[in-house]
């Protein structure tokens, strides 16, 4: 039976164990061969594709959905693999909308683009049932080593490029699993039975890639001594952070950071176990908010409140995960900002929340109005943040508002040392760029070695 | 509302639909079921001599699909009736009787012997069935035995079966012939000679119709091997169409009525049919694709256009075409299209774009002023219908007469009249106008 809490109504198992595996099975179902081969045949084969165009990996799109089409689904899982080698993944937590489906010309024609993802995940999926088959082997070994700090989407990226290649890449990552938001981050709907960790094993199986894990930089290692020790280092450790709400109250009990809640759904073993509240108060407009809003109503959440200081327009939440988000019940007010937590016995009971308003030249101010909802847990998911200090002061690495800067190649301003992910300045914060800098850092650091 | 009654040979029935001999008319039970769906006639299933034939008892069809398994090309092994002569003889007798308002037509096949053409044509008599139809069409198992196709491939046997078949019966003569030849005229002017009524075309296609790649084998395969069969539905359309045409418009055949079959499968596919000389239509593989009541749009479709165009009878439609069916030599030169891209329907794919830069003209833009934008450059374009062939998009590209100034490619001024290749100064066998 669930267990009341005192106080707060914060419970665990508000749903049968058939409603559990439900809600966290796949948001989209996968595509079964006659499904994927009558949705390939929707690919016009552009010339110079605008999805490709519109990939930050660059897949060649109507290249792999031709495979399909024509009944080659590995060989179109090697396509996609040529230029991202978690093209299975991404095939489930890219915005596509936003991305290859917004750019694809049947939206001109009738506003359905081909199902793009859905297709990606098709071929990738077939090719990874089964576990012996890699598409690449490694070169003879070069003898160089490589560090890479944080085994997320831009470190898995760059040491399997580097591993193909012939260095020894050694990954450093603070966690106890590899796979950095895939592992812990991502929604639990869009990537079911553990598939990061297959995708992981997928991108280790090319050798030559030595894994520490509960490894942290500034901790267990440093910068410095990574240098000294490796030919190269690449720094993709993500945004360890988490902005601060700067709102009374906020040390209550229930006020919960929403990416550590995440993780913690992401690793429980039983969503039953995990404590959710009948009310939930959601604060911030991003991917997180949706996904952490969406997750607690399918734990069994009574009622979810996203409050976003902005308009719909502004979240960075695309329009299509906001689709999803209300579609699951969830509501969303626009133009409020958190004011202060209401406690009860040390434990948040409510949020006073305050209307904004926006000036002329877009400044955002609070207009005194306020209105107060009843919560048993608030979420913030108001971003997250690098957190420099990790690096090491003797380090004299270059940051751009608090992330680390580098140039096209994503090299940093320290010799010998790359970066790429949400650590970098400028980024879009989206595991497929992730995944592009881990590239793109990989052909700059190999060069660098072979010079 | 149009006229969909037809008088073909002397044949009447309702509606010009009808099922070509085939699986579907091989029995009582499914011919009734076609004439209470609604199908104008049948030619029953070709019957041969005693003892039947027997049928492989492995797969007898193959087919070719589209992604969404909609059925473009079909492909079968399958033999003439199985079942026993009087059978088939003694149901025709009762579904003529039945059905009396629709046409009843036995396809027949039997060998190039006249007693065995005597025997059978005078069995079918009783039936009081319609007419028959002479299958010198088959071309896979009876071939092998000298019938089917082999006869239809040698004009002379044509012509001295039909011969038979017409001294010594009373009823209509219908030549059913194989387009497994090279020039369809042949056949058609010695079913003529030998005195046929009308020809039917056209039969299946020699294929194979897929390799099955773990097999290495022909598909449709039995134990491991696979013979050549007879391929029809939509895909062989062109093909039919042309063979229709070809002896439509030939001096030799002019006139010679058509029943004609290749790929129907809506009232559209039949309109094109009879445009070209066909005064039937025989359908099978829409048939065996959807069953017997496609014929209902068929019918009213056909109807429906008619009436749009003001046809009352099937008669004003049959040959209306076949005046504008010409050789290539007689095509006006002096035509000349443009094609037009319509910036609001384009969707921007490019296809036009590559298809013409890759493969033929390099007449259509991939950017303007640095933005992905296609089309079509005058200076280059000849007309030639690839871009349409290819866009996603109906009517988004259409190809523009040039009526007046000067073709830009050619520099050349637009001449009104018609000009062809015949009287062409690049022609060496050109035609010279008489001198005055």
């Amino acid at each position: 039976m669930a267990d009341a809490l005192p106080g707060p109504d914060i419970r665990t198992g508000r749903l049968s164990p058939d409603d559990y595996l439900e809600n966290f099975d796949d948001l989209h179902p996968p595509l079964g061969t006659h499904e994927a081969s009558v949705e390939a045949d929707r690919c016009y084969f552009c010339y110079d594709a605008p999805c490709t165009i519109a990939c930050p990996t660059s897949i060649d799109i109507p290249k792999f959905i031709r495979q399909i089409s024509t009944g080659n689904p590995v060989g179109s899982a090697k396509t996609i693999f040529a230029e991202n080698i978690l093209g299975g993944m991404c095939a489930r937590v890219c915005p596509t909308e936003t991305l290859c489906e917004e750019a694809c010309v049947r939206n001109l024609a009738e506003d359905k683009p081909v199902q793009i993802g859905l297709l990606q995940r098709y071929a990738t999926d077939t090719y990874l049932e089964r576990p012996d088959r890699h598409p690449y082997s490694r070169a003879a070994s070069t003898g160089k080593t490589v560090a890479i700090v944080g085994g997320g989407p831009a470190g898995l990226s760059c040491a399997h490029a580097l591993a193909c290649e012939g260095h020894d890449v050694t990954i450093f990552d603070a966690r106890e699993k590899l796979g950095g938001l895939n592992e812990y981050g991502i929604a639990a709907y869009k990537t079911t039975n553990d598939f990061a960790q297959t995708e992981v094993d997928f991108v280790l199986s090319i050798g030559g890639i030595d894994v520490q894990c509960g490894k942290a930089l500034g901790r267990d290692i440093t910068l410095a001594g990574l240098r000294k020790e490796f030919d190269a280092v690449f720094l993709g450790m993500g945004l360890p952070g988490v902005n601060a709400l700067r709102a009374e109250g906020e040390d209550l009990n229930g006020v919960i950071d929403a990416v550590a809640y995440i993780a913690e759904l992401r690793q429980a073993k039983d969503l039953a176990k995990l404590p959710v509240g009948r009310k939930v108060v959601v604060i911030g407009g991003g991917m997180t908010a949706i996904d952490i809003a969406v997750q607690a109503k399918r734990l069994g959440a009574e009622e979810v409140t996203i409050a976003y200081r902005r308009d719909r327009d502004a979240m960075k939440a695309s329009a299509y995960e906001q689709e999803v988000a209300l579609t699951n019940g969830v509501v969303i007010r626009e133009w409020f900002q958190p004011k202060r937590l209401l406690g009860e016995g040390g434990h948040v009971a409510g949020i006073e929340l305050e209307r904004t308003a926006q000036d002329a030249s877009g400044r955002l101010s609070g207009t005194g109005e306020t209105v107060t909802l009843e919560a048993d847990q608030v979420f913030k998911a108001i971003g997250q943040t690098f957190v420099p200090d990790a690096l090491g002061g003797a380090e004299a690495l270059s940051l751009d508002s608090g992330r680390i800067n580098v140039d096209d190649d994503r090299r940093t301003s320290v010799a010998g040392v790359w970066a790429g992910g949400d650590c970098i300045a400028g980024g879009e914060d989206l595991t497929v760029a992730a995944v592009e800098d881990g590239k793109v850092a990989a052909r700059s650091i190999h060069a660098a070695l072979s010079a | 509302m149009a006229d969909l009654s037809t008088n073909f040979i002397g044949i009447k029935s309702p509606n010009p639909f009808w099922l070509a001999s085939a699986p579907p008319t091989d029995k009582e039970y499914n011919v009734v079921r076609a004439f209470k769906a609604g199908w104008g006639g049948v030619v029953w299933k070709t019957l041969g001599e005693d003892p039947a034939v027997v049928n492989v008892n492995g797969p007898r069809y193959g087919a070719i699909h589209g992604r969404d398994r909609n059925l473009i090309g079909f492909n079968n092994i399958e033999l003439i009736t199985d079942r026993p002569l009087e059978v088939n003889l003694r149901e025709i007798k009762q579904v003529k009787r039945d059905w009396s308002d629709r046409a009843m037509v036995v396809s027949l096949m039997v060998p190039c012997e006249e007693q065995s053409w005597i025997d059978i044509l005078k069995k079918v008599e009783d039936t009081e069935a319609d007419g028959i139809e002479l299958n010198f069409g088959c071309p896979h198992g009876m071939s092998e035995r000298g019938m089917g196709s082999a006869v239809g491939q040698v004009p002379e046997y044509i012509e001295m079966v039909t011969r038979w078949c017409k001294q010594h019966s009373r009823m209509p003569v219908i030549v059913k012939l194989t387009p497994n030849i090279t020039d369809i005229r042949k056949p058609a002017q010695a079913a003529k000679a030998g005195g046929a009524d009308a020809v039917s075309l056209i039969n299946t296609i020699n294929s194979i119709v897929s390799v099955d790649l773990d097999q290495m084998a022909p598909e449709p395969t039995i134990d491991g091997r696979g013979a050549h069969g007879g391929y029809c539905g939509p895909a062989v359309k062109p093909i039919a169409l042309n063979m229709v045409a070809e002896i439509a418009r030939d001096p030799e055949t002019h006139g010679l009525p058509i029943s004609g079959i290749g790929g129907v499968t809506t009232w559209k596919d039949a309109a094109e049919f009879m445009a070209l000389g066909a005064g039937t239509v025989q359908v099978c593989t829409a048939a065996m694709t959807y069953g017997f009541k496609i014929v209902e749009e068929m019918k009213d479709g056909l109807s429906d256009w008619m009436d749009e165009k003001g046809y009352t009878s099937v008669d004003q439609v049959v040959g209306r075409a076949v005046p504008n069916v010409t050789d290539w030599q007689q095509l006006n030169l002096n035509y000349v299209v443009k094609a037009q891209i319509d910036q609001d329907a384009c969707i921007k794919c490019g296809r036009c774009h590559i298809a013409c830069e890759d493969t033929s003209h390099q007449a259509i833009t991939s950017m303007k002023d640095g933005l992905r934008h296609f089309e079509v450059i005058d200076e280059e374009c000849v007309g030639c219908n690839l871009c349409v062939s290819v866009c996603p998009v109906e009517d988004c590209i259409s190809m523009v007469q040039m009526t007046e100034g000067t073709d830009p490619r050619t520099g050349k001024k637009i001449e009104p009249d018609y000009a062809n290749w015949t009287t062409h100064p690049n022609n060496p066998n050109r035609v010279m106008e008489a001198a005055e």
